[in-house]
């Protein structure tokens, strides 16, 4: 069974990024949306945890990147951005999504 | 309906009282049960304080739905598990939580407890084996 976690808080306000990256299993994907991208940037101190999940599949949301003036090259490397139909597609190839809010 | 019976689990994260997200979770528990599908609840993060005993809201005028918990096995909801780091992190035990119990109707009902505390690593393959997670 391949999951889909989905983080759309901010890693500095919440504690979803680092609860959802402490129930992730190898295999799984991990889409970051809405303020959950603040997870996807470089020099933060949430880069080093994305560099450390082994097997993990990391995604952003570009829109959500794009509105709040995070240019694609802040994105740590490793990290695909996809837009809107990219999250569809996510969310059908996986068997479920869990939702880390 | 048989072979459309699928198994439901409801994450709960978050403290009682601060936010609507624990009752609005209980309230879509209740409505669940009633489909007739497997239904489990994990209790992590804050969501360990949902089931904490001794809960009295009378000083803050807002409804105590902690006992609604307890009638849960009645609606064959009896599957709640409990993240040991969780309890751990917020220097609970289970002796700290509610005791909820079930009627095992396959064995003379048989009270049983409801609450299973497991790990963070038991409780992801708990995850992964179901159908539908319904985050709160």
């Amino acid at each position: 069974m391949s999951e889909l976690h989905t983080v759309n808080k901010s890693p500095f306000e919440k504690n979803s990024f680092d609860s959802c990256l402490g129930h992730v299993l190898e295999g799984s994907a991990v889409l970051l949306y809405e303020d959950g991208v603040y997870a996807a940037l470089k020099g933060t101190a949430t880069e080093g945890k994305v560099k450390a999940a082994q097997g993990v599949k990391f995604y952003a949301l570009g829109p959500d990147l794009k509105a709040r003036g995070l240019a694609q090259d802040r994105v740590s490397d490793g990290i695909e951005i996809i837009d809107y139909a990219g999250f569809v597609d996510l969310a059908t190839e996986h068997d479920k999504v869990v939702a880390w809010v | 309906m048989s072979e459309d019976i699928k198994n439901f689990l409801y994450l709960n994260r978050r403290a009682p009282y601060g936010t609507i997200y624990a009752w609005e979770s209980l309230e879509v528990v209740l409505i669940g049960a009633a489909f007739d599908q497997k239904v489990s609840l994990a209790f992590v993060d804050d969501g360990v304080f949902q089931i904490v005993k001794g809960q009295d809201t009378s000083a803050i005028e807002m409804k105590n739905f902690s006992p609604t918990y307890s009638a849960l096995g009645d609606y064959d909801v009896n599957q709640l598990y409990v993240e040991q780091e969780s309890l751990e992190e917020r220097g609970l035990s289970v002796d700290d939580l509610m005791h909820l119990t079930w009627e095992d109707e396959d064995e003379d009902w048989a009270e049983k407890d409801s609450i299973r505390v497991v790990s963070r690593a038991e409780l992801n393959k708990i995850i992964e084996a179901q159908d539908v997670v319904f985050s709160f």
